[in-house]
């Protein structure tokens, strides 16, 4: 390899190769809503000069942006994860009649084991009930490669292009080698031509017959595009891969023939007889649902498959090895150990409100946030999570089922930029059909799961321009909620005194629990207190432990070392709080009953 | 000289700079020549919880994880997190640990104790155990946040790079202000572990030239 090669190598996550993809096939719009694990394609896209990055406040307004901007010619990108695109599908379903001028790609990033989300569909789905084709790059160099195709196959075919990632190519991290900048080909500017941009029936019906066609064509695409290509060895075992699913398959099987299909809608049928021809046994090996599986069998051709190959979860080496052949070599038992769960953060806000909520005893409907992992113990104060947004909804109808005995009982807690994405509708909702929900948003300032990302809400932009803050209060009574009111969630009186206020009025409220999330810098920045336990006054009751708090340490004792702390012998144990990890949000010292947690040097 | 080809897996908790430490390592593979892959989580899992990189290097590496049994090095950054992922380590492969306890939250709350005799059981499974007190180095650096690259200093006697390497893509991939603690805390590191004897660490040799290849 020559210097000059090497020095234009990069190690590249995929998050990151999209965006270098974008910037290199000259994508001037951009558009997202923060999701795992697609989130850093336009963190990173907002480092490019000449790219306009933007947070939308959720994925269909992304799609609109970018369709827009492909309407006017220009190169756009919509990024989103999985579950965004449930969302996003009502443009995006028409964007497939409308087509593009500029090309248009919308990067769907899926996450089987659910390391992050709420559920594990398989978005190549989507590819075949919109009728859109979709790439599957297998690793960082070709998410670029397929990155930059999709803007030109785009345009050829006039026709939105999804890139489909699933979490080891979105966060692996492989080298790529980097490219210059191409102008786009088309020239930017509207031009108005109704039987395409406006989809009313009559122009609707026309367009489908294009719509198919474009299909039609695009399986002749298929055939030849050199991203599905058969790799002949061994003919004994043939294997029909994609996406990552192909790397485990190549190191699992090395010898073995492989159909690699760069492409994974529409599929090329005469490459898969050719290659099915070509093999004795023939297995698909695909992660989640058998949409390639499906399609072969459905050719007349016979092939294995999820008979074999795990449904659920992601695939690896072993896996596709153990399922393919039934090999697995012997394997050390993983260690017995405690499990080491994700919990909210040492003075997170989040914490301190469900602490005063918990003492309410009602019925939480919950939304998709940091503040979900309230649900698990000790807090365990939420009782329902379904979808971004869907604790407004969930709330009226446990009300509506319920009637009037409901009252008092029920409350929706929903995170500031889950509400902006989609919780104003709802909230609308309970208004115009004459509920009492009491509505609690937590107001941290930031979209917090995904790494503390600006929102309408927190007034500032992707590149952390000031741009005009929602005002959450205004926006409420706006759509007629007549009582809404602003807590500290550390203030625990305060917050304790509204929530038993809210939840028994007989109309609709809002409470914004307003506090900075702790990962913020100016959050991190300020000079906070430390708090300490007075070892000599615990008793080892653990009632702070209710808290969940990770600053928060059980010593465990035995009747030995409890007398010879002074202790007595039956006190299993006595805490401490970990100095390196307190925020000092002051929630614990009122929890003790001993009196004995103060501040550090008091 | 031939490319090598191995596995290195890193454990330990949110927020101890693993995914930093693996840049540091990829990109040290990647200026010396070789092929690299590495995949961590973000998201919700990184919360507090268990955080893990898979980092494969060789001449051409597919997959971007390691295989159970297969890691060559294991570095822990916290001392339970050894126990937990132990079994990707391949037989006699080699521990490298860092002594820091951080309580899980089951330990924290008093439902579950601490595992004990760590150590011994690491010994029990591979001979090739190194525990270092990596907190101690950073504090006396003044910089707690430093443990990361004191581990990727020790690390680095167990790699087939140059040391030069690992300090070139310190000063690539971090903004300037921080590179001089930073290389402080990987010459500590390194200083903090007894060499192992001269050799290739076990690593998988296919005969593939470092240099004219292609990758």
């Amino acid at each position: 390899m020559s210097v000059e090669s090497q020095a234009n190598l990069r190690l590249l996550s995929g998050n990151e190769a999209i965006a270098r993809g974008a910037y290199e096939a000259g994508v001037t719009v951009a558009a997202a809503y923060p999701g795992t694990p697609s989130t850093e394609i336009l963190e990173s896209l907002a480092d490019y000069d000449g790219v306009h990055a933007e947070w939308a406040p959720n994925e269909k307004v992304a799609v609109e942006v970018a369709l827009g901007a492909a309407m006017a010619g220009a190169r756009a990108l919509a990024a989103m994860k999985h579950v965004g695109v449930n969302v996003a599908a009502d443009p995006i379903f028409t964007a497939s009649y409308t087509g593009v001028r500029g090309g248009l790609v919308i990067v769907t990033a899926d996450d089987p084991e659910m390391h992050s989300s709420q559920n594990e569909q398989d978005n190549r789905h989507y590819a075949v009930a919109a009728k859109i084709p979709m790439l599957e790059p297998a690793d960082s160099a070709e998410t670029k490669a397929y990155t930059k195709l999709a803007f030109a196959l785009s345009e050829r075919f006039d026709t939105p292009v999804f890139l489909r990632t699933t979490t080891r190519i979105a966060h692996a991290t492989g080298v790529v080698p980097l490219e210059a900048v191409e102008p786009p080909p088309i020239p930017p500017g509207f031009v108005e031509e109704p039987a395409k941009w406006v989809m009313l029936p009559v122009n609707a019906r026309r367009r489908h017959v294009v719509v198919e066609e474009r299909m039609r064509a695009l399986r002749g695409f298929a055939e030849t595009f050199e991203g599905n290509r058969i790799e002949w060895g061994d003919r004994s075992l043939g294997v029909v891969t994609a996406g990552v699913a192909y790397q485990y398959v190549r190191e699992a099987f090395p010898n073995a023939s492989i159909l690699k299909l760069g492409m994974v809608h529409p599929l090329p049928d005469g490459l898969v007889r050719e290659f099915a021809a070509g093999v004795q046994r023939l297995v698909v090996v695909e992660e989640l649902d058998p949409v390639i599986e499906t399609h072969v069998k459905a050719m007349g051709i016979r092939a294995e498959g999820k008979d074999r190959v795990p449904l659920l979860g992601e695939l690896n080496t072993r896996v596709v090895r153990q399922a393919v052949s039934g090999e697995a070599p012997p394997l050390r038992e993983p260690a017995d150990v405690p499990p080491r769960p994700p919990n909210l953060c040492a003075g997170c806000p989040h914490r301190s409100l469900f602490f005063a909520l918990n003492k309410c005893k009602v019925t939480v409907t919950g939304d998709i946030g940091c503040y979900t992992l309230s649900a698990l113990p000790p807090l365990k104060s939420m009782d329902t999570c379904v979808c971004m947004g869907a604790s407004i909804g969930n709330a009226l109808g446990i009300e509506k089922a319920l009637g009037p005995t409901a009252r008092g009982k029920v409350v929706a807690v929903i995170g500031d930029s889950t509400f902006v994405h989609s919780g104003i509708t709802g909230l609308i909702n309970v208004v115009y059909n004459r509920g009492f929900s009491t509505v609690i948003i937590l107001d941290n300032g930031t979209t917090a799961m995904t790494g503390a990302q600006d929102h309408p809400g927190t007034g500032k932009t992707l590149q952390a321009q000031p741009t005009h803050r929602l005002d959450l209060e205004a926006l409420c009574r706006a759509v007629g909620v007549e009582h809404v009111y602003t807590v500290n969630p550390h203030d625990q009186a305060a917050t304790e005194a509204r929530l038993r206020r809210e939840l028994a009025r007989d109309a609709p409220s809002v409470i914004i629990a307003r506090a900075p999330c702790v990962l913020l810098p100016e959050h991190r920045a300020e000079n906070r207190p430390a708090f300490e336990v007075v070892a000599e006054l615990c008793n080892g009751c653990k009632a702070c432990g209710k808290l969940g708090c990770p600053a928060i340490e059980w010593i465990p004792l035995t009747p030995e070392e409890a007398v010879a702390a002074g202790k007595k012998a039956t006190q299993k144990g006595i805490v401490r709080i970990n100095r390196l990890l307190c925020d000092g949000c002051n929630l614990c010292p009122d929890v003790c009953k001993m009196r004995g947690i103060v501040e550090v040097g008091t | 000289m031939s490319l090598l080809r191995g596995g290195v897996f890193l454990a330990g908790v949110g927020g101890q700079g693993i995914l930093l430490a693996s840049e540091i390592l990829g990109e040290a593979f990647l200026r010396s020549g070789y092929d690299v892959k590495k995949s961590e989580v973000h998201g919700m899992a990184q919360r507090g919880g268990a955080v893990t990189t898979h980092l494969r290097f060789g001449p051409r590496v597919y997959a971007p994880l390691i295989e159970p049994g297969t890691a060559d090095l294991l570095i822990a950054f916290e001392k339970l997190e050894a126990l937990r992922f132990l079994h990707f380590l391949k037989p006699g492969g080699t521990v490298l640990v860092n002594a820091q306890e951080i309580p899980p939250a089951p330990v924290s709350s008093g439902q579950a104790r601490y595992p004990e005799r760590i150590e011994e059981r690491l010994r029990e499974a591979t001979p090739d155990v190194h525990v270092l007190d990596a907190l101690g180095a950073a504090l006396a650096l003044h910089e707690v946040r430093a443990v990361n690259m004191v581990m990727t200093g020790a690390a680095s006697h167990f790699l087939p790079l140059a040391e030069a390497k690992y300090l070139e893509a310190l000063a690539a991939r971090l903004p300037t202000r921080f590179v001089e603690v930073n290389t402080r805390a990987f010459r500590a590191g390194r200083a903090l572990v007894v060499p192992p004897d001269a050799g290739r660490g076990g690593y998988a040799d296919d005969g593939v030239p470092a240099h004219g290849g292609d990758r």
